[in-house]
């Protein structure tokens, strides 16, 4: 126990030296939160994948459509208990630069198969009720004021021309890792403006979800859907949507490995800052260790003066470097629109990351003045002039 | 009278670890700091290449990238009425309505990871528009047929594209007849076909995605913007030069990667300039003894604190100069990402810019600054004889 004093008192040394590696330390760990938290932010659409919906889409790439007529086709499979389907409208609201998902889906089976996405049962009667009826996420409703009964105006690239959207349903997101930025309306009315304008577009949809009774069905149901469109001309990709959300993160492989890269160097800068403190404390204090040894404490007890000072250090920092990311990933989601990074949150599992790698630093840090120290002999210690 | 600069660098020489851990930890940061720089300059670099000023394309007004741009083929021969569409040799327009679709192609070495690449169809006056765009190996594809060529780059990074390889997409089999390169730029990840069979294959009548023409003279822009403004049908589009186009595909990428990294570069540098005061306190408190001795020799209190200043800039000049040789070494790297403005992949590779130099080593004299003033003047005002009788 009094060695466990005898840290502190030594921590207590140099009080500017200490408190500024704290803080330097705090500040890297909180770095590498927000990091994190962009990285799982980045990976959202996979981790809020359910398990039981599968994604068919057209095999040369998702911008192709497949016929309506497939939907049928798809429901008669043994295990499939719901089939939907969207197509991604694009559009411009506003300016260009106000991105947010806009799809048309159908209103019948669209909320069976999303049920995280939830709504008041009224709401829910007026937006299958009205053809040009949409339903926006909460979140997106706050960012842009949307209220039941506004009316959204569009300009469509996809599908060119003006367009208007009613306000009937807003729904809410179950829990933070579900997107509350998205909007949906009427396939019915999409097609139908096709069937008039661009009648070679009509009756095409963009992707289809499929609910099935047990997951363990997942890969025998998907290449059952692929089978029976194959050699068609459309022919189908069926993955898990977990797999197709991936697919999207993939192609940007290159900022996550940027970001955990950057992650890296973050616990790299960590070590310096705290190596760089222990070895001069410990170099300081060459003449007392010899003191120590002379009056007979053992290599052991200046090993857990040394280490243990140093985990104090690294875990005062990673604990300020925790609470000091709540606050940042908050600003953060202050300043960029939401619709960018829909779900945005620090793990638990970031806390943890970010907890031990503190730990380790503490360690790690300590060994090599632990080393300088336990090797100098006492003749050597006690000349040492600093 | 000035404290010589040996003095300072002797410093350096008996505090090595110190020193040099500091030195590394600047360097860290400078290099992460000129990485990000690189990249976002290196994915502008690469789209404003594709483009030239010569030309003009013709898109969509709403649309966010050639995708989701369709132009039909009345509206086609609206804009080739035009007449600052320069002529070919055989007084045709030197214009060519493109098709631009988005294929899922498998990339090597990674078990099945797909990404988008962008088919392009074209027509012949193309190759005289983008002369960049040569074909290097194999030959290139014949018009009326089912037949592609493969950028460079793509033929380097994805599976089942290369001369001789068959490519499955619009309900038709494609075969790879060529490869071409185009100079480092967006082309290069590209596969380029005949417009007509795209269309065909693709069931698109004669409509086109963009539409890029040559200007008859050198800044007729102006010309072609009013005409186009004066025009009812042409309403819905917009001409830009071929440059600020492919420029403006690189906008959401690169400030995305810009700002998130600056935002993280500036809490590291925080660290830094933590770790390099460190240093300088413990260099102030240790030399006690030495700077009550140069006061006593009659150095002035601003010597010393300018000593002390210069001691810490030099550092973080020496570590912004490992960490910038160290980032150089990204300039023979290529890598490659899908961009968000045209939602396919695109190669390209990190370019150090003199901006990004200046910035670096701005960044680091700052965190010098920074880092070096408090202890600096904590040396400064020490007194003589307190600091003598320290020992």
């Amino acid at each position: 126990m009094r060695i466990l004093k005898l840290m502190f008192k030594n921590t207590l040394r140099h009080k500017l030296r200490t408190f500024l590696t704290i803080l330097g330390i705090g500040i890297a760990v909180m770095a590498f939160g927000f990091l994190r938290t962009v990285v799982t932010a980045w990976y959202a659409g996979v981790e809020a994948s359910a398990a039981n919906r599968l994604i068919t889409r057209n095999s040369v790439s998702f911008i192709f459509p497949l016929p309506l007529a497939y939907k049928d086709k798809i429901a008669k499979l043994p295990g499939v208990e719901k089939v939907s389907y969207m197509n991604w409208f694009g559009g411009v609201y506003i300016d260009k630069t106000q991105f947010f998902a806009r799809m048309a889906a159908d209103p019948e089976t669209a909320l069976d198969v999303y049920p995280e996405f939830i709504v008041p049962a009224d709401q829910l009667a007026a937006f299958k009720n009205e053809r040009n009826a949409c339903i926006v996420g909460a979140d997106l409703a706050k960012q842009y004021n949307f209220k039941i009964g506004d009316v959204i105006p569009m300009e469509g690239d996809i599908y060119p021309g003006k367009w208007e959207f009613v306000v009937r349903a807003i729904y809410q997101p179950r829990d933070k890792t579900v997107d509350g930025t998205q909007m949906w309306f009427h396939w019915a009315y999409l097609d139908e403006r096709m069937r008039q304008e661009m009648p070679g577009r009509a009756g095409q949809v963009g992707w289809y979800i499929i609910r099935i009774k047990d997951p363990k069905d997942a890969a025998k149901i998907s290449e059952e859907v692929d089978n029976i469109f194959q050699n068609s001309r459309a022919e189908t990709k069926t993955e898990t949507e977990a797999a197709f959300q991936q697919g999207f993160v993939a192609g940007t492989g290159l900022i996550i490995s940027l970001l955990n890269f950057m992650a890296f160097v973050i616990i790299g800068i960590i070590m310096l800052i705290l190596g760089n403190t222990m070895i001069m404390s410990a170099r300081e204090r060459t003449k007392e260790y010899a003191v120590l040894k002379t009056i007979g404490f053992s290599g052991s007890h200046l090993t857990k003066l040394i280490a243990g000072e140093s985990i104090i250090i690294s875990l005062l920092g990673g604990g300020l470097g925790i609470a000091l990311t709540y606050p940042i990933v908050g600003l953060f989601s202050l300043v960029v629109p939401k619709s960018w990074f829909p779900v945005f949150y620090v793990e638990p599992m970031t806390l943890l990351l970010a907890g031990s790698s503190a730990l380790l630093v503490g360690i790690v840090a300590s060994l090599f003045p632990i080393q300088r120290s336990l090797r100098t002999s006492i003749v050597d210690g006690l000349r040492f002039v600093g | 009278m000035k404290i010589p600069l040996k003095y300072t660098l002797r410093n350096f020489q008996s505090r090595r670890l110190t020193t040099g851990i500091t030195v590394v930890g600047i360097a860290m940061v400078v290099f992460v700091f000129t990485a990000v720089l690189m990249l976002a300059a290196g994915i502008r670099k690469t789209l404003v290449a594709t483009g030239s000023t010569e030309n003009v394309i013709v898109a969509r007004k709403a649309a966010n990238g050639e995708i989701s741009s369709i132009i039909m083929n009345d509206t086609y021969n609206i804009i080739m009425s035009i007449p600052q569409v320069a002529k070919t040799a055989d007084n045709r327009p030197m214009a060519t309505g493109d098709v631009v679709v988005i294929i899922n192609l498998t990339k090597f070495g990674t078990s099945g990871g797909i990404s988008n690449v962008t088919v392009r169809g074209v027509s012949q006056p193309a190759f005289q528009l983008r002369p960049h765009v040569k074909v290097v190996e194999g030959r290139m594809f014949n018009w009326g047929a089912r037949e592609v060529i493969v950028g460079a780059s793509i033929s380097r990074r994805f599976e089942g594209v290369q001369i001789g390889n068959t490519i499955k997409f619009g309900g038709d089999t494609w075969t790879v007849v060529g490869q071409y390169e185009a100079g480092g730029t967006g082309f290069d990840s590209e596969i380029w076909g005949d417009v007509t069979q795209l269309q065909d294959a693709f069931n698109r009548g004669g409509s086109f995605s963009t539409v890029t023409f040559r200007m008859a003279g050198t800044d007729q822009l102006d010309a072609i913007s009013k005409a186009f403004a004066g025009d009812n049908r042409l309403q819905q589009f917009e001409a830009k030069t071929e440059r600020k186009f492919f420029e403006e595909q690189s906008e959401f990428m690169s400030i995305f990667i810009s700002a998130l990294g600056i935002f993280i570069t500036v809490f590291f540098s925080v660290g830094a300039v933590i770790g390099a005061m460190i240093t300088m306190y413990a260099a102030v408190a240790n030399r006690t003894v030495e700077i009550g001795t140069l006061r006593a020799l009659g150095f002035r209190r601003r010597s010393v604190l300018a000593a002390f200043m210069t001691e810490s800039i030099i550092i973080s000049l020496v570590g912004a100069a490992v960490g910038l040789f160290l980032a150089s070494f990204l300039q023979f790297l290529k890598v490659s990402t899908l961009n968000f403005g045209s939602f396919s992949e695109l190669e390209f590779s990190f370019a150090l810019t003199p901006d990004t130099i200046m910035s670096a080593l701005i960044f680091a004299v700052l965190m010098g600054l920074v880092g070096g003033f408090l202890p600096a003047v904590r040396a400064a005002r020490l007194s003589i004889v307190n600091a003598l009788r320290s020992a």
